[in-house]
């Protein structure tokens, strides 16, 4: 019964038991309408994710991704502002470029220089925030001016239901758009060799590059690659919440972090799925969501973000000494 | 005998003007079995890496099979057949057995996808190829040392080797391990593959080897047929010096009885070992030994304060002790030198002085300040008398070599006024002169300072010579005992084989 000792089947577990629990706590919780806003709550907490998974794997962290994300999305929307572009491909494209140059700064530091990535991401981070904030602007873009087709992409849903008060809601289409990134990310890990690389990397550095694997296309690309989901997961929540707010994702690595220790992946890198990832991430969502309808202060959602990143990280430490001993 | 595959000839390597290399020869002929012997430091690792083509000599001539080679860089190392399995086996334990085996032959052939059905045809064929069970499946940290050699061994054997160098292939394995090993290096040779065996540990090349080279500060001193070599001579050649070993001989004082200084009464830890009677006089060396797994760890650790036991009594000096705390174990005037010093005895991003002293520091601070000229008194002094090569006590402890840090270790216990001195393992990966060395020194502080000293190693011999009585422990008891003198290290070692 080797599968049933695989982390995903036991956080898919835990993540059940605390589903039926909640809902007990709370019947409204299996209400279909309740269950959408869960799963569109985790697309972009869960792109950003993909892309702190591989770091985390490769063994480093990123805390920089909130910093790219928000400057992929604000200038982004500032330039299809100004350029009256209208569409979204290009768009999309362009922020997850943005991400994915700022991404390679933080690639060469960690390459170059053999920095340790939480003091690089740190730089780069409050640097991306700084210039965004300093010489782009500070003024937010609300709905009467944001670009109606970024809207109107967003506002795509899968099903919609009428309610018995006549308000109609559903499932949005971006899940589809976070599972098929999901996807993609699960093949590259699985099946490339790139991916086996930075597994490889994780597990020993050292023994990477005899055995030769090529690291700085290893470590360019994971840092690229989460640059670029940081941004177009960027862009996506701005075209979800119909505003472009240049202070927006302030605090949200520890979320995003959190939820990819809680789905398994080792902080000391090596250990990590796509998988697990997404089941920590559908489970830290829940949990927060669940305080919300529970009527706590959200200033307590930040000690329950907080104690899950030290037990989970516990457990998948201790889990690691153990396999090691 | 058979054409020479490798031959390294005058080969000179600098380092920013120090010389690593100079005027080193070496050739391994094929399919044979061959020792490069020397004491740490001696350019062993560097010769290893110009063959692995890491380095590339200053000067000098490499041939292989006949062939003169101009520039050998890794790539073509590894296409001539030449496979370097480092002691630290450069393994993924993250990853499973059969992704370990396959990886270099994937990335070799240059996929940029992943085929995981080859990767289990490619492992399958390398345990097939080696003859030994491994389960693909496991992930390679949950393996045990053995395990992982095998691992490193089976992935090497995969790239058509003709020459695997093994360095230091036999540190971290118990006995059995290594006759394992031997096994499978006899079997390597069978197919016509030559091993380079390299190792500071005589027995294991005396007993596996046909042809030794030995090395000593870069330079080639001796070469030729094992059957020309003992013991003896292997060691004038790798210190430039006879190292006489005379056993150690311990008299009971005439007069009155002294009481012992170490007295353990009815020792058990439940699990580990039971009813341990073990008595020490001062001056006295015992030797403990038996299998990994018989206790003898776990016996010292309690003695230390580090595993407390069970029931049982312990006195030192006649008087009884509590033992439930390292440091109430430091009050009782034992000390502990362990087995692996680097992670459990010594600070090595720290400099040598603060090491010493670093079990000192109570003792130093009366008030709320370090009395630093007495701190640095006494790390002088300890410098000094251990003989610890080293221009200043500020160099940090990572860049002493491997004895040089055991003397560090030791250094520390005497200041801290010591009467019990438990060694576990004390030379291991140590080289034969600073081994010499420190047996020196334990001898000394038993005579002059009489110190009970409780000496745990695998190393029949190095107990055979330095203690004047010796304890063999099997699953959790002590079975035997025995004085040194009159007991032969074939005796002890046939009754350590009965033990299996």
């Amino acid at each position: 019964m080797a599968w049933l000792r695989r982390s995903e089947v036991v956080i898919a577990g835990i993540l059940l038991l605390a589903m039926i629990l909640i809902g007990l706590v709370n019947p409204a919780f299996w209400q279909a309408d309740n269950l959408f806003s869960l799963m569109r709550s985790n697309v972009i907490i869960g792109i950003m994710a993909l892309g702190v998974l591989m770091i985390m794997i490769s063994g480093g962290i990123d805390v920089s991704f909130p910093a790219f994300a928000v400057a992929a999305m604000y200038l982004t929307v500032k330039f299809m502002l100004w350029s009256g572009y209208e569409g979204i491909a290009f768009a999309f494209a362009m922020a997850a470029m943005i991400g994915l140059l700022l991404g390679a700064i933080n690639a060469f530091f960690v390459y170059k220089f053999r920095m340790i990535p939480l003091i690089v991401t740190l730089g780069t981070g409050s640097m991306v925030r700084g210039f965004l904030l300093g010489v782009v602007g500070t003024s937010m873009i609300n709905i009467n001016k944001m670009p109606d087709g970024l809207i109107d992409f967003a506002k795509i849903d899968i099903v919609s239901m009428t309610k018995a008060d006549g308000t109609t809601y559903g499932l949005t289409a971006m899940v589809l758009v976070y599972l098929g990134l999901a996807l993609i990310v699960h093949m590259v890990l699985r099946y490339t060799m790139v991916g086996r690389g930075v597994y490889a990397y994780g597990g020993d550095p050292e023994a990477a590059s005899r055995a030769g694997f090529d690291i700085r296309l290893i470590l360019f690309f994971i840092y690229c690659f989460a640059g670029a989901l940081a941004g177009f997961a960027g862009l996506l929540h701005a075209g979800m919440i119909w505003l472009a707010n240049p202070r927006d994702f302030v605090g949200l690595e520890l979320d995003v972090i959190a939820a990819v220790v809680l789905g398994g992946a080792s902080i000391f890198g090596g250990r990590g799925s796509v998988l697990g990832t997404m089941l920590g991430v559908f489970m830290l969502v829940m949990v927060k969501n669940s305080l919300i309808i529970m009527k706590i202060d959200t200033t307590w959602q930040r000690v329950v973000v907080g104690v899950i990143i030290i037990i989970a990280t516990a457990v998948t430490a201790w889990r690691d000494q153990k396999r090691k001993a | 005998m058979t054409d020479p595959f490798i031959e390294l000839r005058n080969i000179r390597k600098e380092f920013a003007g120090v010389v690593a290399l100079d005027d080193m020869s070496l050739t391994v002929r094929e399919a044979e079995i061959h020792c490069l012997a020397g004491e740490n430091g001696s350019g062993k690792s560097t010769i290893i890496k110009v063959m692995s083509g890491v380095y590339q000599p200053d000067r000098g001539e490499i041939l292989i099979r006949g062939q003169q080679v101009p520039r050998l860089n890794p790539i073509a190392s590894i296409d001539h057949g030449i496979q370097v399995i480092y002691q630290d086996f450069s393994l993924f334990g993250n990853l499973t057995v059969a992704e370990n085996l396959a990886m270099n032959v994937q990335l070799r052939e240059k996929h940029r996808l992943m085929n995981w059905r080859r990767t289990r045809e490619i492992a399958r064929e390398a345990v097939d190829r080696l003859g030994v069970e491994l389960d693909l499946d496991a992930e390679v940290g949950h393996l045990p040392t053995a395990g992982k050699q095998l691992v490193a061994i089976a992935r090497a054997l995969m790239s058509d080797a003709r020459l695997i160098i093994m360095d230091e292939p036999t540190t971290a394995l118990t006995r059995r391990e290594v006759e394992t090993l031997f096994r499978i290096v006899r079997d390597i040779q069978s197919r016509g593959i030559a091993v380079l065996f390299v190792s500071h540990k005589m027995r294991e090349m005396l007993e596996i080897s046909e042809t030794i080279t030995v090395m000593r500060n870069g330079s080639l001193v001796a070469d030729g047929p094992t059957s020309e070599f003992d013991e003896a001579l292997i060691t004038r050649h790798m210190t430039g010096s006879d190292i006489i070993s005379e056993p150690y001989v311990w008299t009971p004082p005439s007069g009155a009885p002294q009481s012992p200084r170490l007295e353990v009464r009815g020792l058990g830890l439940k699990g580990a070992y039971e009813d341990v009677d073990l008595t020490i006089r001062p001056g006295e060396i015992v030797g403990l030994t038996g299998l990994m797994g018989s206790g003898r760890t776990e016996l010292a650790l309690s003695l230390f304060g580090m595993a407390p036991a069970d029931h049982g009594d312990v006195k030192v000096d006649g008087k009884p002790v509590a033992l439930r705390t390292t440091q109430e174990a430091i009050a009782a005037g034992i000390a502990y030198v362990p087995e692996d010093r680097l992670s459990e005895g010594l600070f090595l991003t720290q400099s040598i002085d603060r090491n010493i002293l670093s079990t000192s520091y109570e003792a130093l601070s009366p008030g709320l300040t370090i009395d630093k000229t007495r701190a640095a008194e006494m790390a002088a002094e300890t410098i000094d008398t251990m003989q610890i090569a080293t221009p200043t006590g500020d160099k940090l402890v990572k860049e002493l070599s491997g004895g040089n840090q055991q003397r560090v270790v030791l250094g520390r216990w005497l200041l801290t006024d010591a009467r019990v001195l438990i060694l576990n393992g004390p030379t291991v990966g140590v080289d034969v002169g600073s081994k010499a060395e420190i047996h020196r020194k334990i001898r000394d502080l038993a005579r002059e300072q009489g110190l009970a000293v409780l000496m745990i190693s695998d190393d029949v011999p190095e107990l055979v010579q330095n203690c004047n009585r010796l304890v063999l422990m099997h699953r959790g008891r002590l079975v035997e005992e025995f004085e040194s003198a009159g007991t032969s290290e074939e005796a002890i070692g046939d009754k350590l084989k009965a033990f299996r």
